[in-house]
């Protein structure tokens, strides 16, 4: 069924005989295999409202990232958490919408600097389980009216609530770019080169390390960048030799392969995402036993493509933080948790949430677990 | 002000329930006397006031389950308490109720630089925790004006902010994980030092949450290394609709000021009077801070006198020394105070998207000659978030009552152009009774739903955040 108003959304929640599998634009098959109804909310698309001088944007939850991205950059704004698209990850087609980004708070490099999506959003607007029609939060940049359900329905991946429309705050595009890359580099050695680099006052905004080197990226203006990557190569230098790459498609190129994880495409294997506090990392991925490794957000994410089949948490052990299957097939998401299991009592919470919100328990059920 | 009625069984059975709590806490942790409950009356919001039913200060996570414990099975409702700072009331008692003081936790457990993050006691003090890791040149961002008393507990039931926030965010941007401890008295774990929740971000409802959905023992907080250096700027204009524009195009050009305060006539002048910072006679003034080295603090300056300059600013001051920079921020700094020494002032804080500036502002000014109490605004402007002072008088019988209407007008108007009821001091019991205005009942219910998870009983920081018509039939349950 596909959805072209608020109203008629809630209508369709409310007469659904079953489970409904919530779809924007399709390009995110990750979670439990649902079985369901398409509700395909596409059609709740448009940019409603954007004030370049309020560093804000609202737009309907079906509106193609792309659209909202271009409004931006005619402005010279973008949004600072770097959306990924993992359509090439994925092996999916379908265009990214801002529902489905904001269902899933993808965050891409610059979320070590900028926060993540779910720091980004303002305000949403969404149909719950019953078919009540909710808002929380709004369209200005400091909201502390009521429950935060803003944050809570960031990465809930329509199991709390299907969205409708969400605000944004934006940032305002640099006018500069450069990026310092060291190269030869082992784990350990590159992540106290990226540690060094976020410890100092350089305002690094993309650290990461992988099959392309380790990067360290800067932004701003043109001289400011100049100097902060003067002084970065010098604090870095004791690492091996460090090159600045300031060619803007080059280094533009460079991210978008650590956003979209490009060195995993059309490689066959599952594909895991790790929380972790980076210190941590190395460690992990000794344990992992991985097949390919990137690491992003400072070491504190790490991708690892593994054989298909096996869980990753069985070979990590005990440790803080999260491991996330991202990719793999059908029967191999039915069969391992693709969500990191919560310790019982939050696993509680979450299931009370879940019962409070949709208590039919039709939307996207068991996708999270 | 209505707040429930107090539960007389619960009043009745005072010596048991704090022989009780006696039982599971240390001697010095549990007051009683009623000359002592009487410093736990009311916050800053101190208009209200309402001893507690006893209070108690422990000192570790299992101190706050085993005392929360006793509350929960003796139905007894709990007010957290951090530093008792709140503006709007967040932790206001009610008589059958037991203050829960967060003030003796206040070590730090673990600082990480590696890492960057830190990981405190919940009572600690906000700018405690900066002084923590400054002198290894690191800081917690989030700086709410009262970060000298006010406590992380607090920050995190409120989700504050500060001036610095247009560039820092707020405390859910900083918050990385929290030990909170339930009514039930069962203590969760939630975040860490990691990013990101691996399913339901449950820490970013709990920030916020204002108390009402558990006791903050512990927090994992981000720092950041300190920039190389800031510097202010003043700029005077001659209306606040050239003010207001000379912001947008600032943030428009792409410079991302950590801070742009924005200070109306009445308050300039209010500041003047007082602090004698030699701030220019004008309609409306901005303090605009950068930060950086030397030479990017001067390309952005640069950068934002170009702007300036094309709205004809009756003054443009840079700062040429620390002393300067200093004078500069005086007069700011000293706004609160200023205005305590004119008059008694209810301070608000409601946020409005930055293009609705000049309008808000004449409408302020209209109403304030309508209701015939002097408004003065101070404002971070970058975010939007303002802090109309209404002055009155509390000794002039009515004088607080009308505050309050013209207060609620304000924030009525606040949300009418698209902004909302409070920024960074959060609902409590000031704008409980407004929430309405804001959220239809299905938002709210969708609420109250949140806090049904995590408090059945309804039992902590009670009358707070909900109409109380909305919450009652949840209250008595």
């Amino acid at each position: 069924m596909r959805i072209f108003s608020e109203g008629d959304l809630a209508e369709a929640v409310r007469g659904a005989a079953g489970p409904l599998r919530i779809r924007g634009g399709g390009t995110r098959d990750v979670g439990r295999p649902v079985t369901g109804a398409v509700l395909d909310v596409s059609g709740l698309s448009g940019i409603g409202l954007y004030e370049p001088g309020a560093l804000t944007i609202v737009a309907g939850a079906g509106t193609p990232l792309v659209e909202v991205e271009a409004a931006l950059a005619a402005e010279g704004q973008r949004l600072a958490f770097e959306p990924a698209d993992w359509r090439g990850l994925l092996g999916r087609g379908g265009e990214p919408t801002l529902g489905g980004m904001v269902a899933a708070n993808v965050s891409g490099p610059r979320r070590v600097q900028a926060g993540a999506c779910r720091d980004a959003l303002l305000g949403v607007r969404f149909v719950d389980g019953t078919g009540a029609v909710v808002k929380s939060g709004g369209r200005v940049m400091k909201n502390v009216t009521g429950y935060d359900l803003v944050k809570l329905m960031a990465g809930s991946w329509g199991t709390l609530g299907v969205l409708t429309e969400v605000a944004l705050k934006v940032l305002p595009a640099p006018e500069s770019v450069a990026v310092l890359v060291l190269e030869g580099l082992d784990d350990g050695a590159a992540l106290a080169a990226i540690t060094a680099a976020l410890g100092s006052p350089y305002d690094v905004t993309g650290a990461a390390h992988g099959a392309s080197g380790t990067l360290i990226r800067i932004e701003g203006f043109a001289q400011s960048v100049t100097y902060r990557g003067e002084r970065l190569a010098a604090l870095l230098s004791r690492f091996g030799a460090v090159r600045i790459e300031a060619d803007a498609p080059v280094c533009r190129d460079l991210w978008r392969g650590v956003r979209e994880v490009a060195a995993f495409q059309a490689v066959p294997g599952d594909v895991w995402r790790l929380s972790v506090r980076p210190s941590e990392a190395p460690g992990l991925v000794a344990r992992a036993g991985a097949r390919a490794v990137l690491y992003d957000w400072g070491g504190g994410l790490v991708w690892l493509l593994m054989p298909e089949g096996e869980d990753l948490r069985a070979r990590l052990g005990l440790f803080s933080g999260h491991a996330t299957l991202v990719r793999a097939s059908a029967e191999t998401r039915a069969r391992i948790a693709p969500f990191h299991p919560e310790p019982a009592p939050l696993a509680a919470i979450s299931a009370g949430l879940r019962a409070r919100f949709d208590p039919r328990g039709i939307l996207n059920p068991g996708l999270m677990g | 002000m209505d707040m429930p009625r107090p539960d007389e069984t619960i009043l009745a059975r005072r010596s048991a329930i704090v022989a009780r709590l006696r039982a599971v806490l240390p001697a010095d942790a549990v007051i009683d006397d009623p000359a002592e409950t009487l410093a736990y009356e009311c916050d800053a919001l101190s208009a209200y006031r309402c001893p507690p039913l006893a209070a108690i200060l422990p000192r570790t996570t299992a101190e706050v389950a085993a005392a929360l414990a006793v509350c929960h099975s003796e139905g007894v409702p709990v007010v957290p308490r951090g530093s008792g700072t709140s503006l709007a009331g967040g932790a206001l008692p009610t008589a059958d109720s037991v203050i829960l003081g967060i003030a003796r936790m206040n070590r730090v457990l673990e600082v990480d630089y590696d890492n960057r993050f830190i990981r405190v006691e919940a009572g600690r003090t906000n700018l405690s925790v900066t002084g923590a890791v400054e002198a290894d040149g690191f800081f917690y961002a989030p700086d709410p004006s009262s970060q000298l008393a006010c406590a992380i507990a607090g920050n995190i039931a409120m989700n504050s902010g500060g001036a610095h926030c247009l560039k820092y965010g707020v405390t859910t941007n900083n918050l990385l994980g929290v030990t909170l401890v339930t009514m039930a008295g069962e203590v969760l774990e939630i975040g860490g030092a990691h990013m990101d929740a691996g399913g339901l971000d449950l820490l970013g409802v709990v920030c916020g949450s204002e108390g009402q959905l558990g006791v903050v023992t512990e927090a994992t907080l981000r720092i950041l290394p300190k920039p190389e250096g800031a510097r202010p700027v003043l700029i005077g204009f001659d209306s606040n609709e050239v003010a207001g524009a000379c912001v947008a195009d600032i943030i428009k050009a792409g410079v991302l000021p950590v801070a742009i305060e924005f200070m109306d006539r009445p308050c300039i002048r209010a500041c003047e009077d007082f602090a004698h910072a030699g701030y220019p006679d004008c309609e409306a003034l901005l303090i605009v801070e950068v930060e950086g080295s030397e030479a990017e603090i001067d390309e952005q300056l640069g950068l934002i006198r170009q702007i300036a300059m094309r709205h004809d600013p009756v003054e443009f001051r840079e700062s040429g020394s620390e002393e300067e920079a200093k004078k500069i921020w005086l007069g700011r700094k000293s706004a609160f105070g200023a205005m305590g020494q004119i008059n008694d002032y209810m301070c608000l804080d409601g946020t409005i998207p930055v293009s609705a500036l000049p309008l808000v502002l004449r409408r302020i000014g209209e109403m304030s000659a309508e209701f015939g109490l002097g408004v003065a605004n101070v404002f971070h402007a970058g975010d939007g978030n303002m802090h109309p002072l209404i002055l009155y008088d509390a000794n002039t019988p009515g004088d607080l009552e009308r505050c309050e209407a013209l207060g609620a007008e304000i924030l009525k108007l606040c949300v009418e152009v698209g902004g909302c009821l409070t920024g960074e001091h959060g609902v409590g019991i000031e704008k409980r009774d407004l929430m309405a205005v804001q959220y239809t009942s299905a938002d709210m219910e969708a609420q109250m739903r949140v806090k049904d998870v995590f408090d059945p009983a309804w039992l902590l920081n009670p009358a707070k955040v909900f109409p109380l018509a909305l919450s009652a039939g949840r209250r008595a349950g």
